[in-house]
Parts: C-alpha cells; sequence; structure tokens
C-alpha cells in the first residue's frame, strides 16, 4: 500500500498531447546530412581528398563558432542539434575545391556568428547561412572563381593548391551565350564538370534529395516550382538554337539542383504555408534565370535564393492556408447586407 | 465518394494491447463518488443527502439550466456524503458519495420505454434529456440539447466510431460484442429525427468490427457502413463531418450549419439500453491500456468507480510508469491522483511509459511548417505560437486562434518540441478575456 502511494505521488502532469513522434530536430538534421554524402563521394572522385578536408574543416568550424559564441553569451549550447554541421557542409559544398582554408573560415564565421547566432539561433535568422557565407566570401573574387579541373589531380591525397587551373566552367562558357564545349551533358549530369564542391553531380544531389523526400524531410513545393520555373523559362529563352539541350545544361550546371533541393528550402529561411512555398520557389526560378542572363555573375542561384529569404515573411502574411470552413458564399452575403 | 480531412498525424495506434480483451464487467465498488458535472455545461444541484437511501438509476441530482444533463445513481445505497471531491479535472467539484449496498436494488421509474417510442418516436428527445445522456466519445455534450440543435435542419446523421485516438478500444469492442444494442441506438436516434438513413463511420484499423458490421448492415437497412481511412484526428467531430459528407463546418459554427448531427457509438449504445431496459446514463466501456499497464483490458463499469479500481483490475501500473491519463493519449488529461471516479465520458485509462513524452527542455522552433501540414484546422501553429508568447492578442485572433480544436498534431509532430496546444489554451483564455 505504501508502495502505491509512492507510485501516486511521482505520476508526471502536463497538457496534452501525451506522446510525440520519434522525430527531433537532430534527426532531421542528420538525415539532412546523410542526403549530403553521395554529393561529397563524386566530389572526392572528381577532385580529390581535398574535398573532403574542406567539408571537414567547414564544418568543424562551424560547430565551433556556434559552441564559442553561445559559450561567450552564456545561451544553452545548440550543437547537439546538428545544424552547425549542415551550415558547414552546405557552405563548403558551394565553394570552389581549391579555396584557401582560411577565406573558408571566415565564411564559416560569417556564416554561423553574423547570419545565424546574432539573428538568434536557429529558425530565427531570415537568410540562409551558407548562401549569405558564399555571398560575403565574393570579397576574394579571385579564390571564388579558381576552379579545378575534375581528375586533374596527381595523387587522390595530394593537397596542394599550386597545380589547380584556372578553368572555366560550363555555367561561364553559358553566360557567353553558347553551349558548352568539351563536355557532354552525361559527365555533367554525373559531375565530371569544373564547379563548387559539392553542386557539380545533378546524379548525386537527385539521390539525396529522393532520400530526404522518402524521410519526409522535404516536400516538394518549394524545389519543384523552383526548378520547373527556370526550366520553362529556359526553354522558351534558349541562347543558341537546341531549346532542349540549353535547357538541360542550365539544370545541370552551376547550383540550380544543390540550390533547389538543399539550400532555397531551408526551413529557417522557407515560408511555411505551402502556397506561399510555391509563391517563393518560382521566385527563385526566375530569378536564378533572370540573373544568370542579365547579371554581372554567371551564377545566380545563390543570390536568387538570398533575395527571395528577404520575402519570406510576407509571402507567409499573403498566402495563408484557407481557413477550415471558411465559405465563399457567405463573404458575398455579408456584403450585400 | 471519397472525401478527406487536410493535415492529420498517423501514430502508432497501439489497439493491439487491448484490441482483444473482451469487454469484462467491473463489480461495482463498496462506494462510488459521482460529481455534480459530468457534462459540458451548468453543474447539477445535488437532491439528496447524507443518510438518504438510494436506489440504482435514481435521480440524485438535477440540472439547473438547458445545457446540462441529470445525474442518477450508479449502485443502490446510502447517501455517506454530498461535499466537494477530487474530480478528474484536478479540481475538487461537489460530489455524491454512495456506500454501495451490493444489492442493486432497481429504481421504480426503470422500467422499458419500447412501446411508448413505437407510439411516438419523437418522445425519445424527453427521455434521452431525463436520462442524462451525454457525448460518451469523451466531449460529454448533453445529447437533448444537440438533438435539439439539429431537428429538422438535418440531412445527415453520421455515428462516430472512428475512434482515431491511439489505445481507445473501447468503442471497436461494443461494436464487435453488442453491435445490435449500438444498431438498435442508432435507429431509435434516425426515427426521433426523421431521417431515412444513418452512416456508421469506423476507422479501418478495425477489421474485426467491421466484418461483423457488414454482415449486419445489409444495403437498404437504413444504415451505412463508413470505412474511414485510419488517420488522426479523424474522429473529431467537424473532420469526420468532412471525411464524410465533404462539408466544412463554419467557423464557430454547429454541425448543423451543414446539416449534420454527429453521435458517438457508446452514446447509441446508452441510448439504446435508456428505451430498452431503461437505465440512465449510469454505466460505461472504459479501456485501461497503454505501455504502462500490466494487462491491458476493457471494462464494462459504473459511472462513480474509481479509477484505481480499474488500474487494479487490469494487473496494476508497471514501476517506470510516467503518466495515467484519464482519455486518449493525444487529448486525454493527465492524472495525479488515481481515486478520482470515472465520469460519464472517461472513455479511457492509459498508463505511459517516460520515453512517450520526449519533452525539450529548450524548445526550438526551426520553421520546418510541419505543424502547418498537420494542422486539420487549417491553422499556423508556429506563428500562432510566436504571437502567443508575445502576448500579441491581436495576432492570435486574426490568426482565428478560436478555431483551434486542440487535437495535439501539431505539437506531435513538432521536432523543435514546442508546447503548442499549452501555448494555444492559454491564448484562447487571453482572447476570451480581453472581450
Amino acid at each position: 500500500m505504501d508502495q502505491e502511494k509512492e507510485k501516486q505521488k511521482l505520476l508526471s502532469i502536463s497538457v496534452s498531447p501525451h506522446i510525440r513522434s520519434d522525430e527531433g530536430t537532430r534527426s532531421i538534421m542528420l538525415d539532412v546530412l546523410i542526403a549530403l554524402v553521395p554529393a561529397l563521394g563524386v566530389s572526392a572522385y572528381m577532385f580529390g581528398f581535398r574535398a573532403i578536408l574542406v567539408t571537414l574543416v567547414s564544418c568543424a568550424a562551424c560547430v565551433f563558432f556556434e559552441w564559442a559564441y553561445r559559450k561567450l553569451l552564456k545561451k544553452p549550447q545548440s550543437i547537439g542539434n546538428l545544424s552547425a554541421m549542415v551550415t558547414g557542409t552546405l557552405l563548403a559544398y558551394c565553394l570552389p575545391v581549391i579555396i584557401p582554408l582560411w577565406i573558408l573560415i571566415i565564411g564559416d564565421f560569417f556564416a554561423i556568428v553574423v547570419v545565424k547566432e546574432l539573428f538568434g539561433g536557429l529558425g530565427k535568422n531570415f537568410m540562409n547561412p551558407a548562401l549569405a557565407g558564399r555571398a560575403f566570401l565574393f570579397s576574394w573574387p579571385v579564390a571564388m572563381n579558381t576552379w579545378m579541373v575534375p581528375l586533374s589531380y596527381t595523387g587522390f591525397f595530394h593537397l596542394s593548391t599550386a597545380d589547380a587551373v584556372t578553368h572555366a566552367t560550363p555555367l561561364a562558357e553559358m553566360s557567353s551565350g553558347k553551349l558548352p564545349e568539351g563536355v557532354t551533358l552525361l559527365q555533367s549530369f554525373l559531375g565530371q564538370v569544373g564547379g563548387s564542391l559539392g553542386e557539380v553531380s545533378t546524379f548525386a544531389l537527385l539521390l539525396g534529395a529522393i532520400y530526404l523526400l522518402i524521410r519526409r524531410v522535404i516536400t516538394l513545393h518549394i524545389p519543384l516550382s523552383f526548378l520547373l520555373t527556370a526550366a520553362v523559362l529556359s526553354f522558351l529563352f534558349p541562347q543558341g538554337n537546341d531549346h532542349f539541350l540549353w535547357t538541360a545544361w542550365q539544370l545541370c550546371s552551376g547550383g540550380v539542383i544543390l540550390g533547389a533541393l538543399f539550400m532555397a528550402n531551408d526551413y529557417a529561411t522557407s515560408p511555411v504555408n505551402p502556397r506561399a512555398q510555391i509563391v517563393y520557389g518560382v521566385g527563385c526560378g526566375l530569378l536564378t534565370v533572370f540573373i544568370r542572363r542579365f547579371g554581372a555573375y554567371a551564377e545566380g542561384v545563390s543570390y536568387a535564393i538570398l533575395i527571395m529569404n528577404a520575402t519570406v515573411w510576407l509571402l507567409d502574411k499573403a498566402f495563408p492556408p484557407k481557413r477550415f470552413g471558411a465559405v465563399r458564399e457567405k463573404k458575398g452575403k455579408e456584403a450585400a447586407k | 465518394m471519397k472525401h478527406g480531412f487536410f493535415g492529420g498525424i498517423h501514430p502508432d495506434d497501439g489497439k493491439r494491447y487491448s484490441a482483444a480483451s473482451p469487454i469484462t464487467p467491473l463489480p461495482p465498488p463498496a462506494q462510488v463518488v459521482i460529481p455534480v458535472s459530468m457534462h459540458i455545461g451548468a453543474p447539477c444541484k445535488p437532491v439528496v443527502q447524507k443518510g438518504d437511501k438510494v436506489k440504482l438509476g435514481q435521480l440524485i441530482a438535477e440540472t439547473t439550466g438547458f445545457v446540462a444533463a441529470p445525474i442518477h445513481s450508479s449502485v443502490s445505497g446510502t447517501v455517506a456524503a454530498v461535499e466537494p471531491r477530487l474530480h478528474p479535472n484536478g479540481q475538487k467539484v461537489m460530489s455524491i458519495v454512495i456506500d454501495n449496498d451490493g444489492l442493486d436494488t432497481p429504481d421504480e421509474s426503470i422500467r422499458s420505454h419500447k412501446e411508448e417510442l413505437e407510439a411516438d418516436p419523437h418522445a425519445l428527445l424527453e427521455l434521452v434529456k431525463a436520462g442524462g445522456i451525454v457525448g460518451m466519445g469523451g466531449a460529454t455534450f448533453p445529447t437533448h440539447v444537440k438533438i435539439s440543435s439539429g431537428l429538422g435542419k438535418v440531412d445527415t446523421m453520421i455515428v462516430n466510431a472512428a475512434e482515431c485516438e491511439p489505445y481507445i478500444t473501447a468503442d471497436q469492442r461494443i461494436l464487435m460484442e453488442q453491435p445490435d444494442q449500438v444498431l438498435g441506438g442508432i435507429r431509435y436516434l434516425m426515427r426521433m429525427l426523421d431521417l431515412p438513413e444513418a452512416v456508421l463511420a469506423v476507422e479501418g484499423n478495425k477489421p474485426d468490427a467491421i466484418a461483423g458490421l457488414k454482415k449486419r448492415l445489409t444495403p437498404g437497412c437504413g444504415i451505412r457502413l463508413h470505412v474511414l481511412r485510419t488517420r488522426y484526428p479523424q474522429g473529431a467531430e467537424k473532420q469526420l463531418i468532412q471525411s464524410v459528407t465533404g462539408r466544412q463546418v463554419p467557423p464557430g459554427g454547429l454541425p448543423a450549419d451543414v446539416a449534420c448531427i454527429v453521435f458517438n457509438a457508446f452514446t447509441c449504445w446508452s441510448v439504446n439500453c435508456l428505451v430498452e431496459e431503461g437505465m440512465p446514463s449510469i454505466q460505461r466501456v472504459v479501456t485501461v491500456s497503454g505501455p504502462g499497464v500490466a494487462a491491458p483490458s476493457n471494462f464494462l463499469c459504473r459511472v462513480g468507480t474509481p479509477v484505481s479500481a480499474l488500474v487494479e483490475a487490469a494487473g496494476g501500473l508497471k514501476d517506470d510508469v510516467d503518466k495515467v491519463l484519464l482519455g486518449g493519449p493525444m487529448m486525454g488529461n493527465a492524472i495525479f491522483d488515481l481515486s478520482v471516479p470515472v465520469i460519464k465520458g472517461t472513455n479511457a485509462v492509459l498508463g505511459l511509459m517516460p520515453e512517450q513524452n520526449r519533452a525539450a527542455e529548450d524548445p526550438v522552433c526551426i520553421r520546418c511548417g510541419r505543424c502547418v501540414a498537420a494542422c486539420p484546422m487549417h491553422l499556423q501553429p508556429l506563428y500562432l505560437y510566436a504571437a502567443e508568447r508575445k502576448g500579441e492578442i491581436p495576432e492570435l485572433e486574426r490568426l482565428h486562434i478560436t478555431d483551434c480544436i486542440e487535437c495535439g498534431c501539431c505539437a506531435y509532430v513538432c521536432p523543435g518540441r514546442l508546447q503548442l496546444v499549452q501555448a494555444f489554451k492559454d491564448g484562447k483564455v487571453q482572447v476570451k478575456n480581453k472581450k
């Protein structure tokens, strides 16, 4: 009887619901990291061990900056949710493989401390930290535009950047209005092209995105509206003669796939309402094609996403879900009265 | 004709714990504690005093308003006290304590009303009102009020046997073991409402019950079986109406506004019991289940039975149990004292383990949008939460906080573990107080 009383005393109480899904922030971030692994594998094959090194250094720096910032400001630690690792990986993925590590670390600092933590940390930042970090690093334009030729390394673990070749990426060629030469579309799809560390292999990124779709970490609203808009515009306004080839090359080159599947739909910096997500995706696609065509840079994805990031609050307000049970006729009736 | 509702979740339904356990009548306890408030609406006024002899089914507390249901003794014996006692809602509520004499001597008023109803099916309304019948699915809205609000406006009657809350198998078992009693109650209600047809809606995760019903419900019998997709909150009134008819109850409206009326399956059983045996609402089926209970079972027990007696009959609680709930894990109440009584709306007593709760010390919204995708009322829980935290009452109203049905889907899916339902309950109070 005493035992029973003891038990009764120890019962917990709380507001419903009393059960919760086992998917937490950490498990979601882990899924994103898993989904990014194939792209790193292809990158390591194309550019050597340096691809892995850059990614690891970037992750470590992001985790360190988040830890140190929160330690200094005596805030609860958040590195356990793995979001700093995701930021680190994504920033590394949109930089050239031969980026000097000190520049990379400055980018990590900017992404984590300035863009994410100063706004309150995960979920509070309004710009994608990785893309904002990348944008900041254009303070070093030469380093940001030095590309390595795929499969040009002398040894897998050969880390020197001295033999890096400045190499025109397919995207750069296309921005001058012609289809890329010396490389096939299939090579580009698989990742044997010049470009940023993690963006080269459309195939590997799609593989990761399919995993995230199956795990229901992402939905198709943003990626699909982004890619369809970019595809339709490229198809309607090609440079050169072949509509289909031009469209395929536009989608397989540069950061469109990485941006649409892993960056535009970053939780914190994209809308939550389904209709707003579609408008946002269309906006990303429009701006990407627009910047690529008329901008000074060959690449438009990161600025397109950053600009659309700034509209998220407005889009969510402008396109809320339709209220349950709200009937249009009723409005008319009320107006008639 | 397939309809559905937006959002919702698919948690482990946990029905396996108790689905195979037949309904066992629980011997009435030596003492029952019957609160005068077991329904939505004004509490009743006791009409007995300490020392009075009462009989089974005798009126012991009468209503003081229209939205209320009278209360009857669930045993025969002597009134031991009329005093405030701990209620399942966590507060002390005036209760009538009766010492059971173990004889179950029925009150003189207990007699079959079948013949009366054959002469005049509309006599059911007064009968239901006097019999203290309320929504037995847990909402405990007085049934006679519901009937009155729907009279003449309704073209579709839906019987809710979705039982979408995990673990609970009370309706499932009653449909398997006593389907004719449930169907009988449905027919009385149909005649009351002058409806030629009713829809019996069951979630697809109860194949045994569905198989049995299919045999009985031949085409043209007036009751149509509607198998629902297994998805919480399929049994929430508004979502059920949407699933069955495609109609959406307008904000702040009643089912009657879209010509629908919904009764819980066990309410129908209770109506049948009232008509055929004259027994008012004094008993119900309770599922005692969950991973924290030693031997999950279903019991037929008297209103006023202490929860501890049910838990004991189900083999007791496991040592490391964390919470005991009345009702389902999504919307039920956690109780801290097992001496509280079973009331009319208590469909389950559940024991849950600590790991099921997954609360976080430092909840953080990552804006994943899962709450928006899960909300069956088309709300934006993350923005409601932010507005509530900041105390922005106009913003809460703009985001339609009063539409929230507190089903808990948002909090269930939230990876940041925000206490969303708690915030919305608080927010609703703030909005109400402001007005």
